[in-house]
């Protein structure tokens, strides 16, 4: 790496600025966290901090929380609202939100229900109907914000209580419908775990793909003259994520593994991170939640991302919605009711996007979903009723939006608002 | 009555952009009549003005937000209209208006190409970076690190870093609206190093201000607006600040002289015949020398 004695034409051109404190390998890399975090750039880590307090303090008071059973019962009650939270993660990027994620979802499932027993589809045809549903509701929310200019939060609620009466009408008189316990979507959600050696080779890839992409991107900085990362920095960051990941999967293969439908919802969070942080779409995305003028003026086609964010959120939530009453077997009049949307939104708020619109990232929804689903499982265990948990809930996203504000003054204070 | 310019240099080319009797009107408001106004490549022309002098309506018909109602606007040569801020930026005008129009939340690369982003399929962010500060070196930007947030710089950088990004595109003209309202004396020095970097750099700088120090610190032309209508064009060479000042107060169109200037005028058709392309003095007028 550099050496104090050269010249500044020789460093490379993002490191010339004599005002820049230069920091380099681990230390320098440990050091950067610490001036984030001070800095009110907190990121990830309440949530993480929060996740094992919650953890630590469950396990404490039912030994069974921590059981590799309950482990993978967890992991499946978190990713049917957690991909409803993708979407959630989504709108709040844009300053905007949805609270009608719950009735879209239980639309999905009434759809689903309905077309497979009733009308006889296939299963194909009853899930990409009811995610065309879903895309159609966004286009039209996207369609009335642009055009009248009407609130998000309205027209959303509006959509709330309207998709809630034509789930119900889609439903019948039944209003509830069992599904066939061996069609193909069913078995996914509830009997699909991955064989051991397949989820080890996951993980595996998963490490080895983060450090390839760190070490092709060194090389192209490199390249392009400027500053790379210590490569032991790199090492370090692949290797404890594949240690994490085969504890992981090592621990829930004393159960039944890792489950398909979790799997599907983490692979859906990774791949909407990328398109946020590696595309066009997603850089417009974090500029119109950023200062919706700036972007304008800058040429960004502003309608057309607003329309395309709550088109993926109501597909999201359609998908969450299906995802659910695969793993209940039953698609309701309770489908998507309840808390699923707040659990939803909590979930984004809690995993770090903030509610304020332009921050954030996709691995929120995973971090907050798995908060918001320990908590419950945590008290279901306890043999505490839903009034308890509703309350508890409530009080972990009343600290989350607390923690969003705080870190929102004090990045103003450090100047980085 | 205002200082008549003799041509220059820059003045005998061909305008890179060039106004010629350009009307606004909203409503029964007249903001701009008959305004005549030439740039030239390697020029910087500041507009000066009271407040509802014209200036904002004026940059506005150039950035396109909205057109002119008669008047025609000459650019390279080419009689253009500007119907949409895109088109404005299509033929090379770049306007950096007040407010800056930069996303806090992003860092100085993402500001930069913003709308312009460099894709191989997913973004060329070491591409750009580079580019970025190849870019800012060359305006000898004083911008520490292009991977922070907008929101975490000074007023002075973050007007860099728009003018800056005005500059990606390749104009030839560039329009800065009160390039220096809000900043402090060393950022404000910083800014108008960075002007005469663009002229050095050949292209056509068009500002607006309120502070007549830096207006002639760093302008080569002055022109006046005051009701609405041309109240003079001077090299800032040749002209007082107070000669500025009485321009665009109005302090010289009175009574007084009005009535002096008449006078002069009779006296010099009454010792010689008036050479019949000499303009005579103007009031209140719109005249320019070209």
């Amino acid at each position: 790496m550099t050496t104090p004695s050269e010249t500044p034409a020789e460093r490379a051109a993002d490191l010339q600025d004599e005002r820049l404190v230069r920091t380099e390998g681990v230390r320098g890399a440990i050091l950067a966290f610490q001036q984030r975090v001070r800095g009110g750039d907190l990121g990830s880590l309440p949530v993480i901090i929060g996740l094992i307090v919650i953890w630590v303090i469950f396990q404490i008071l039912n030994p069974n929380f921590l059981s590799s059973n309950n482990l993978v019962n967890l992991t499946l009650q978190c990713a049917a609202v957690g991909t409803i939270s993708i979407g959630i993660v989504l709108v709040l990027l844009l300053g905007q939100i949805d609270l009608s994620v719950g009735s879209v979802s239980g639309l999905a499932a009434a759809i689903l229900g309905v077309g497979l027993t009733q009308l006889g589809w296939p299963v194909a045809l009853a899930v990409v109907v009811a995610l065309v549903v879903g895309a159609a509701i966004g286009f039209l929310y996207g369609l009335l914000f642009t055009r009248f200019g009407v609130p998000s939060f309205v027209i959303t609620l509006a959509g709330l209580l309207a998709f809630l009466g034509l789930q119900l009408k889609v439903l019948g008189p039944n209003g509830s419908i069992n599904l066939p316990y061996d069609s193909w979507i069913v078995q996914f959600a509830q009997a699909t775990f991955l064989p051991p050696w397949a989820a080890y080779a996951l993980a595996v890839i998963a490490a080895g793909a983060v450090f390839y992409t760190d070490v092709r991107r060194a090389s192209r900085r490199r390249k392009a003259g400027l500053s790379t990362g210590a490569i032991s920095v790199t090492l370090i960051k692949s290797i404890g994520l594949l240690v994490l990941l085969v504890i992981v999967v090592a621990y829930l293969a004393t159960d039944r593994g890792l489950g398909a439908m979790f799997l599907l919802f983490v692979v859906l969070v990774v791949v909407m991170n990328f398109f946020l942080t590696r595309t066009r779409w997603g850089r417009s995305v974090f500029a119109v939640g950023g200062s919706v003028e700036a972007a304008r003026r800058a040429g960004i086609r502003v309608n057309r991302v607003y329309i395309s964010v709550f088109i993926l959120t109501s597909t999201f939530a359609a998908l969450g919605g299906l995802l659910a009453s695969a793993r209940l077997t039953s698609a309701s009049l309770s489908s998507g009711g309840g808390d699923t949307n707040l659990n939803a939104i909590a979930a984004a708020v809690i995993g770090g996007t903030s509610l304020f619109g332009g921050r954030g990232s996709a691995y929120s929804a995973l971090l907050g979903i798995l908060v918001i689903q320990s908590i419950s499982n945590g008290l279901t265990l306890l043999n505490l009723d839903s009034s308890i948990r509703y309350m508890i809930t409530g009080a972990v996203l009343l600290l989350a939006v607390i923690i969003d504000s705080l870190s929102r003054r004090s990045r103003a204070s450090h100047g980085q608002a | 009555m205002q200082s008549a310019v003799a041509p220059s240099a820059s003045s005998l080319r061909e305008p890179v952009l060039s106004l010629k009797g350009i009307s606004k009107g909203f409503g029964a408001v007249r903001a701009l009549t008959d305004i005549n106004l030439d740039v030239h490549a390697g020029e910087v022309v500041a507009i000066v003005g009271d407040n509802g002098a014209g200036k904002s309506t004026l940059v506005k018909i150039l950035a396109g937000v909205h057109p002119q109602d008669s008047g025609t606007i000459t650019f390279d040569g080419q009689v253009v209209s500007i119907p949409t801020p895109t088109a404005s930026r299509a033929l090379g005008i770049a306007t950096v208006f007040q407010d800056l129009a930069l996303c806090d939340n992003l860092d100085v690369v993402s500001n930069l190409f913003l709308g312009r982003e460099i894709t191989h399929g997913t973004l060329d962010e070491e591409e750009m970076e580079q580019r970025a500060w190849s870019l800012l070196r060359q305006l000898s930007a004083k911008i520490p690190s292009v991977r922070i947030a907008v929101a975490s710089l000074s007023g002075g950088q973050r007007q860099t870093v728009a003018i800056a990004r005005s500059l990606i595109g390749e104009p030839s003209v560039v329009i800065l609206d009160e390039p220096t309202a809000a900043l402090g004396v060393a950022q404000t020095a910083e800014v108008l190093n960075l002007i005469e970097r663009l002229r050095e750099r050949g292209l056509g700088v068009l500002i607006i201000s309120h502070n007549m120090a830096d207006v002639q610190a760093v302008a080569d032309r002055v022109v006046v607006l005051r009701l609405g209508r041309n109240n003079g064009d001077f090299h800032v060479a040749d002209v007082s600040y107070e000669e500025i000042i009485s321009a665009i107060t109005g302090a010289t169109d009175n009574v007084v002289t009005r009535r002096a200037s008449a006078h002069a005028v009779a006296a010099a058709a009454e010792s010689h015949a008036p050479d019949a392309t000499e303009p005579p003095a103007p009031s209140a007028g719109s005249k320019e020398n070209r």
